[in-house]
């Protein structure tokens, strides 16, 4: 047997977008391996978990305690290995969110297995082969894992989620018990609504062709008039102060594969376009002609940026009749 | 305080990567290699930290080939005391693997604090710090922004999406830095002088596959070529028609 493991996240009780992702590619590989799907969900009392059949899930395991709404590390790891050591998994797969950034290394150094993180591709012949980026996507390796279970979490955006529906049986576990070193207090929530770049399927980001802070006025009112899209910035203008850390793609940043990327005022740094290059489409503005982010741009403006953005920011808030 | 920073040699991140003809790996001459730039953060957060107990020691341990030692002088040239070099010149995929070699070094050697860089800009794994935490049973906080630590407590910040996540935890611990979490300093004349100086032990370990091998490394598939749909604000139309119907995005 080849099952599947998909450990699901929660923030305030309510199942996250990339849940749908995780249990799309959960399912495909427990399809390939003959193998079949169960759903681990972790947090508070009474999280909604009656959709998780829509996208694959053959069983759904919810281990609940108010312990459990905010991410704790020890807590969420022994209740992910419990569970894994408890069945025939082949996988045990994730988000590569914050959390499952911290939660899959935990749980392969528990399982002493392979740990494959941030993939953008499972494959299944006789065994699992992963693909992920390496060097911030500057290149990507495939790898074969010959070690059974594995953890792997999966890049965010890099998963089509896709409807397979199951009519799932739904069972709760109590929380392990287990003695808290770490414990996590509280979320500062940003001030205002605020999408993160990893997570955004549009991101508007701004480069030093702004020329000063307050001209990211610019970026976040064409973010707010594509409804729903995330602000990033260039390492310059984070390294400036411009704008925070959070904010910044590339490879000393974050890796992105929105939908529509958008680059204003960005010329395109190896480091940058490491970022980004994985966008399904990418826009850029920019008064060079020559500047390297026009070379994988899908299309492009040249020209003022200060004449071209509040253009566009306007006809797409025409468009969408906001 | 008795620190240890887990540092690591990295090709420059303004580096382009040329596959070798074996398929599996970067080409690494004419590669400008650093210290990882996260691990500047780790390194800046353990001097602070050892100049504000008044005491203690910095040591500085990577992992890799004979080439990483000229990657540990920079971090004694930085104000670390002294450095340690694991070498081996095999390279594990599986971060498992990575992290239980540094563990079996780290174990029982007396740190107060480990801390390591947010990830490595090579493999992007941003895991072996905190399974080194799991394998010596400590608690650790990955990608942290603030730190606080005193009295055998430390309290830290690290970003999550849409928020910051504040944690509280017993040392020792792991913690790994995010850029942000100070402003690392330049080596001054006088450092780089004085590394030259400071004990550097090379001890060789083995590095095991750890169950994953590479198949393939390739450069990722060139974008199709893209265009410039015109001149100044008169292209918006333009661009937005072409956004509507060939990208369908819009």
């Amino acid at each position: 047997m080849a099952n599947v493991l998909a450990v699901l996240e929660q923030r305030t009780g309510t199942l996250k977008q990339v849940s749908q992702e995780v249990l799309t590619a959960a399912r495909s590989l427990a399809d390939a391996s003959g193998g079949s799907v169960d759903a681990l969900v972790l947090g508070p009392d009474a999280i909604d978990v009656s959709e998780l059949g829509t996208h694959g899930a053959d069983r759904v395991i919810v281990v609940e305690g108010d312990d459990l709404t905010l991410y704790q590390p020890e807590i969420y790891a022994a209740a992910v290995v419990g569970q894994t050591q408890s069945g025939d998994y082949v996988a045990v797969m994730m988000s590569a969110t914050a959390m499952g950034k911290d939660l899959g290394p935990r749980v392969a150094a528990r399982l002493d297995c392979p740990l494959a993180v941030d993939v953008t591709g499972v494959e299944w012949s006789e065994g699992i082969t992963v693909s992920r980026p390496v060097y911030s996507g500057k290149a990507v390796c495939r790898i074969s894992i010959t070690a059974s279970p594995c953890v792997v979490s999966l890049r965010p955006n890099a998963f089509t989620p896709r409807e397979n529906p199951r009519d799932p049986s739904t069972e709760k576990v109590a929380p392990p018990n287990v003695e808290v070193r770490a414990r996590t207090l509280e979320i500062k929530e940003a001030e205002k609504a605020h999408l993160d770049v990893a997570e955004a399927s549009v991101i508007v980001s701004g480069g030093r062709g702004l020329r000063e802070a307050e001209n990211f006025a610019l970026v976040e009112d064409l973010a707010e008039a594509l409804g729903n899209a995330a602000v990033g910035a260039s390492r310059a203008v984070v390294d400036a102060g411009w704008r925070s850390h959070a904010d910044q793609v590339g490879q000393t940043g974050k890796t992105v594969s929105p939908q529509l990327y958008v680059a204003i005022g960005i010329s395109g740094a190896i480091q940058h376009l490491a970022g980004m290059r994985t966008s399904k489409v990418i826009v850029a503005i920019n008064k060079d002609r020559d500047a390297p982010i026009f070379k994988i741009a899908d299309y492009g403006i040249v020209g003022d940026l200060f004449e071209i953005v509040p253009r566009l920011t306007q006809e797409i808030k025409n468009l969408r009749g906001v | 305080m008795k620190i240890a920073v887990c540092i690591k040699r990295v090709p420059d991140t303004a580096t382009r990567i040329k596959i070798g003809a074996d398929g599996k790996s970067i080409v690494e001459d004419g590669v400008k290699f650093v210290l990882n730039p996260y691990d500047e953060y780790a390194i800046e957060e353990a001097l602070q930290l050892k100049e504000k107990s008044g005491d203690g020691e910095v040591v500085a341990i990577a992992m890799g080939s004979a080439a990483s030692q000229e990657t540990i002088r920079g971090a004694l040239a930085m104000g670390v005391d002294r450095g340690l070099l694991l070498h081996t010149d095999a390279v594990s995929l599986n971060p498992v693997t990575v992290a239980k070699v540094l563990a079996a070094e780290l174990d029982g050697a007396g740190y107060d604090l480990i801390l390591f860089g947010k990830l490595a800009v090579d493999d992007y794994s941003q895991a072996v710090g905190t399974i080194v935490s799991e394998l010596l049973s400590i608690p650790s906080v990955q990608a942290v922004g603030h730190l606080e630590v005193a009295d055998g407590k430390g309290t830290a910040e690290r970003e999550i999406e849409g928020g910051v996540e504040v944690v509280e935890f017993s040392l020792p611990a792991v913690v790994t830095a995010d850029k942000g979490l100070n402003e690392p300093r330049y080596p001054a004349l006088r450092g780089i002088m004085m590394a030259k100086k400071k004990p550097l032990e090379v001890k060789p370990v083995e590095l095991s596959d750890g169950g994953m091998t590479v198949i393939q490394l390739a450069l990722p598939p060139e974008r199709p070529e893209g265009r410039i749909v015109g001149e100044g604000p008169d292209a918006v139309p333009a661009l937005i028609e072409a956004l509507r119907t060939e990208a369908k995005v819009l």
